[in-house]
């Protein structure tokens, strides 16, 4: 750090190049006190840690292409009469936004190439955005110091859908047209405003002139803008808390167990972006996605069936499809509640997710760090939480398929929809209580593993001809590893009579924490850990099986 | 190049059991932790000639990335954009978007294959644990900011000065309703333009794919007709709005299996015309089935009885499609008799 | 009760095992026939419609009654037409193993091009209706595509999807894929509208609306059709689009993100 032998070695002009062009600027950005800290930065090897590396490289590709697709595309909603290459659109009126993509994907060289990379990586995205919240919450690396960090990733998911939304509107083809229409009419069933809403979102009635034009700014600027920040605060306090590990021999809440980001993790992220990319690519080569030319212009009078939204707004169309058509007319007024139930429960199903944290940590009161992932079957109730969570997802995205199921599978498109409004309320019931048997089944099968040891599969006779299985004993890493994770006691309902005597009024919230902590970790929500009396006793006394 | 000397490096085993990580057994962890375990070598690290594999497998990704790149390139340049190829099993598929895809695809992917692999067997594979700090300031730290915050609190005055705060709290609160003013244009208000159609009292009913007026005999029974108001042309500027909500569907039923009167009564002999979109959220429903005379909507599945006044059988739609009632002008083509009664498509708040 | 006996009386098997003897019948007569070339045309037709009635008693009449007055296992096929029943013969959804289940699919038909002209002409002559369509007003020249593919958006695609992949209808009835179909019956379809899909007749869709329909439908929805993006995934749209970038796209990826984690091999325990 020394100014006066960083002169020295310039004046001397001997340093090599590269570090004369670090120390110009180190004097002025102070890259080195940067670089100290992070470039030897650890990051622990684990499959599932990459999950967000692919969401992030998804997302760099996104922007990429999105920006080569401006150059081609325009937003414009005048009716424009195509002459373009493609035979069977020949003379057709279309929108200038149609024709301009129908340009990019068959007179543009690469241009279906690059559209169908946004695409694909959109849908990637989306889905690797969810995989890795999934991967984050069964894993209880949303806890404390997580949760901002939580929160931003729920918030880049929930914008993800409506930047994918809006940019899957843009071609206005038959297919998004009719999206929109539906986005429309959703809004019209909000009470009061609704009409109001829609007429300012379309510039007047539907369709009108100016929605693609809008849904563009929103699409290209407002989202993404808003998301390459939250991208960036993402990975700014990724970077700060250090990652998360699981528990393994050497793995402490103090430290963190990896390869250093120079060179290991540099190669390997760095490599992994031309790897996602490239999977992209090769997918965009061999597989065709929204082939708007055959899906053709939007027209308000036309419609094709097999209308639905790209996936991560399957389940919103779920939701709106299973549900009863209700509507209330009083005093003039009506309240759609067959459109405007679903469009609540839009956010309250992804809300649910979102808040668990906050909900979890309440219950556990528990105040310190966490570093050290869970194994999903040691936080049974969490688990069993995100399972239904997951089931509810599901149920309400094959009812957004109901058509297809019916037609594939053979089914009355009656009957899907009649077997999702029961799942929806009864899935995630049964998946919970499942969930969490099967959780606790596994935690039995490490205490016994821990106990008697691993089961070899070999089979001896005694000398008094008995036949045992022979166990092997774990090491001791494994036995550190078993039984590693951290075991609640249920919380109780603090002294009801103060140290005077008085008796104090205990409010609802407390009950209610005690007993969801009872539900939590109770005795039939945890198998206590064996302790070293019950595995000295088994071990010495049985001798090794 | 520097593959020699990279397992020269990490020989030594001197990362086994980073100090610190070894912990002693309690009642909350009854087994204790033993610490990292000692570094194993990778073949690379000890076998020289398997280390130059490794180099020269990384080299051939590169360069294959190279040459697809190149291939890339005269791709773009040899191949026409409108050349199809079949390729088994895809089909039949533009020449070009294929070899772009998979040459870049190829181009990219070697370059990562490559890195990964070059990390995976050359870098060192020693495994480091870093300290963890806690995020919590120290308790002096803390004072000191709280202390700082008050200080500086207190030299703004703002606290004693009630005046200043309570109207610079104003300011700030109502300066936002500017932008919110100014959002007003983006559309006019709703007024009653939900409740009106093109259709009116002598308006015809035209073919939609013939683009000439229907008369009664042209609309056979088991038979489905699009039309639209006479004087409505695609090419006109307000089209889609007005086809959004004046599409109709004509169907016509033996009057004997009308079960609605009034449905009976704005029909023409049987013929009945109903708008076509949705009440549900506003799709073209038209999924008619002339034996049942149920017509669905492909997007959300609401079902509706047009031999029963179109009321909703099934699905999430709130009420019945609106019929426009239909007689016959003097020319003997099918007409409007005025505008729907209730307004068309999705319900609304002021719909009542 | 009454739908068990019927279809006990004339079990699908007895039906196949007779018309196998009537196509025998029918092809040691056409071979034996005398070749009179001038024979006058109206007994000809009266021939064709002599033999018709009797493919009818046999395959037919049991539901649809034996003048084809219908009954309440077939709707009476009087005015129906030639082209219904060269559709729904032809295309070998009739006759029907049964008139229970949501819809009569198709299946492989079982009789000659000849036989079923023989039963149009019977059916023809119980009342007029559509007739079969000849090749001039199927076939696609001189068809234009674009405007077959906004008829076909307008009239068609809400059911049988964007290029005729077919869809679902309520309670277990759908709309078929169109694709194979061939071009005559496609034609027929619109014009006689056969179980639940409405009819197009050509007072509303006219004779040159209905070629550039299947004109259309030959330019997307063939097995020579180009789909430039690559795979067509069903042409469902974004469901197939969903699950492919699901179990291929994550797929592929979380597979290589196993393998740039995973440890490399170790060289002691070799």
């Amino acid at each position: 750090m020394s100014t006066a032998s960083n002169q020295e070695a310039r004046s001397r002009g001997k340093a090599p190049a590269g570090e004369r062009v670090a120390d110009w600027a180190d004097g002025r950005l102070g890259i080195y006190s940067l670089a100290k800290a992070n470039m030897r930065k650890i990051f622990p090897d684990h499959w599932s840690f990459m999950l967000g590396e692919v969401c992030l490289y998804s997302f760099i590709i996104i922007i990429l292409t999105g920006v080569y697709l401006t150059l081609f595309f325009h937003p414009s909603m005048n009716e424009v009469e195509y002459h373009g290459s493609y035979v069977p659109l020949q003379g057709q009126l279309m929108s200038e936004a149609f024709s301009s993509t129908l340009h990019i994907s068959f007179d543009v060289r690469g241009g279906l190439l690059v559209r169908q990379i946004h695409h694909w990586a959109a849908l990637i995205f989306l889905a690797g955005m969810f995989v890795h919240m999934m991967r984050v919450f069964f894993t209880g690396a949303f806890r404390k110091p997580r949760e901002i960090n939580w929160l931003f990733g729920f918030l880049l998911f929930v914008l993800g859908m409506f930047t994918g939304f809006t940019g899957y509107s843009l071609p206005d083809d038959l297919l998004s047209g009719t999206g929109v229409r539906f986005m429309e009419g959703a809004i019209l069933s909000v009470p009061i405003v609704g009409t109001y809403l829609s007429f300012f979102l379309f510039g007047g009635e539907f369709p009108g002139h100016d929605f693609v034009a809008r849904f563009y700014s929103v699409h290209i600027l407002l989202l993404p803008g808003i998301m390459l920040g939250l991208v960036v605060g993402h990975l700014i306090l990724v970077f700060y808390h250090k990652h998360t590990q699981f528990a393994g021999p050497g793995k402490t809440e103090k430290n963190v167990v990896g390869m250093p980001l120079l060179p290991v993790y540099m190669a390997k992220a760095g490599g992994f972006f031309f790897l996602v990319f490239g999977v992209i690519a090769a997918i965009a080569a061999v597989a065709q996605i929204n082939p708007i030319w055959a899906i053709g212009p939007y027209r308000a009078d036309q419609v094709s069936t097999g209308a639905q939204p790209d996936w991560y707004m399957g389940f919103a169309e779920g939701l709106i499809r299973f549900m009863p058509g209700w509507e209330i007319n009083l005093w003039g007024h009506t309240l759609v509640l067959g459109v405007f139930i679903p469009l609540v429960a839009f956010p309250l199903v992804l809300a649910a997710i979102a808040v668990y944290p906050f909900i979890e940590s309440w219950i556990t009161g528990d105040k310190s760090e966490h570093h050290i992932l869970d194994r999903p079957r040691n936080a049974p109730t969490r688990t069993a939480f995100g399972v239904a969570w997951i089931t509810i997802y599901m149920i309400t995205l094959v009812g957004g398929g109901n058509d297809l199921w019916a037609t594939h599978l053979h089914l009355s498109i009656n009957a899907v929809t009649w077997f999702v409004r029961i799942f929806f309320f009864a899935g995630p019931v049964i998946a919970f209580l499942v969930t969490k048997r099967i959780c606790l089944g596994l935690q039995r099968r490490d205490r016994e593993k821990v106990l008697h040891g691993r089961e070899t599969g070999i089979i001896k006779r005694l000398p008094h001809g008995e036949f045992i299985e022979v166990h092997e004993p774990l090491s001791q890493e494994q036995l550190h590893t078993l039984t590693a994770h951290h075991q609640y006691e249920p919380a109780e309902v603090g002294p009801t009579v103060d140290e005077n005597g008085v008796e104090r009024k205990v409010k609802g919230s407390e009950k209610l924490r005690a007993k969801l902590s009872d539900a939590y970790y109770g005795e039939d929500a945890q198998i206590p850990k064996p302790t070293v009396e019950e595995y000295k006793e088994i071990t010495s006394g049985h001798g090794h099986h | 190049m520097s593959s020699q000397d990279i397992p020269e490096e990490n020989l030594p085993a001197e990362h086994a059991g980073q100090p610190g990580a070894v912990s002693v057994a309690d009642e909350k962890d009854p087994f204790a932790d033993p610490g990292l375990p000692p570094h194993e070598h990778r073949i690379q690290d000890i076998d020289e000639q398997a280390a130059k594999r490794s180099e020269r497998t990384v080299a051939l990704l590169f360069t294959l990335s190279m040459l697809a790149t190149v291939g890339f390139i005269a791709a773009f340049v040899a191949i026409p954009h409108d050349r199809s190829i079949f390729v088994f099993p895809i089909g039949h598929v533009s020449a070009l978007n294929f070899a772009l895809g998979l040459t870049l695809g190829a181009a990219l992917f070697c370059i990562g294959a490559g890195a990964v692999h070059w990390a995976r067997t050359l870098m060192s594979d020693a495994e480091i644990a870093d300290e963890r700090h806690p995020i919590e300031a120290s308790p002096e730290v803390r004072e000191k900011v709280h202390a700082d915050f008050k200080q500086g609190a207190k030299e703004s005055v703002l606290g004693r000065r009630k005046l200043i705060r309570n109207t610079m709290f104003g300011a700030l609160t109502l300066v936002p309703l500017s932008g919110v003013v100014l959002l007003r244009d983006l559309g006019p208000l709703p007024e009653s333009k939900l409740r009106h159609t093109l259709w009116k009292n002598g308006t015809l009913l035209v073919n939609m794919n013939t683009n000439e007026p229907l008369r009664p005999s042209d609309v056979a029974v088991g038979s489905l007709t699009f039309a639209k108001p006479e004087g409505l042309e695609e090419h006109d500027e307000e089209f889609q709005t007005e086809i959004a909500k004046a599409a109709l569907m004509i169907v016509r039923i033996q009057p004997d299996n009308i079960k609605d009167r009034r449905e009976l009564e704005w029909s023409h002999e049987g013929i009945v015309a109903y708008s076509k979109i949705c009440t549900h959220v506003g799709c073209p429903i038209s999924l008619y089935e002339q034996q049942t005379h149920h017509v669905l909507c492909p997007c959300h599945q609401s079902t509706f009885d047009l031999s029963d006044g179109a009321r909703v059988i099934f699905g999430p739609a709130g009420h019945a499609l609106p019929q426009l009632r239909i007689g016959v002008s003097d020319e003997g083509y099918l007409q409007a008799l005025g505008d729907f009664a209730e307004p068309v498509g999705p319900a609304f708040w002021e719909r009542g | 009760m009454k739908k068990l006996s019927a279809r006990r009386r004339h079990p699908l098997a007895a039906v196949v095992v007779l018309l196998f003897a009537l196509a025998a019948t029918g092809g040691l007569y056409a071979a034996f026939a005398p070749a009179g070339k001038a024979q006058a045309d109206e007994t000809a037709q009266s021939l064709t419609i002599e033999e018709g009635k009797r493919l009818y008693s046999v395959g037919c009449a049991s539901c649809h009654g034996t003048g084809g007055q219908g009954s309440s296992d077939g709707p009476s096929l009087v005015g129906v037409g030639a082209a219904a029943v060269d559709f729904q013969v032809g295309t070998g959804r009739m006759p029907a193993a049964t008139s229970q289940g949501a819809q009569v699919p198709k299946k492989k038909n079982i009789y000659t091009q000849a036989e079923i002209d023989q039963l149009a002409a019977y059916i023809a002559s119980l009342g007029a209706g559509p007739e079969v369509p000849t090749k001039a007003q199927y076939g696609p020249e001189g068809a234009d595509i674009a405007k077959g593919g906004d008829l076909f958006r307008t009239n068609c695609a809400q059911c049988h999807n964007f290029t005729g992949k077919g869809g679902a209808l309520t309670k277990g009835k759908f709309a078929p894929n169109l694709e194979g179909v061939d071009p005559k019956h496609i034609y027929e379809a619109m014009q006689t509208g056969p179980q639940n899909m409405p009819s197009f007749p050509d007072t509303t869709l006219s004779e040159k609306n209905k070629k550039d329909i299947i004109a259309y439908l030959d330019a997307v929805n063939s097995s020579d059709t180009e789909n430039p993006g690559g795979l067509s995934l069903g042409g469902l749209g974004p469901v197939s689009e969903g699950l492919f970038a699901w179990i291929f796209g994550l797929g592929a990826l979380v597979a290589v993100a196993v393998w740039v984690a995973a440890r490399t091999a170790k060289a002691k325990r070799s």
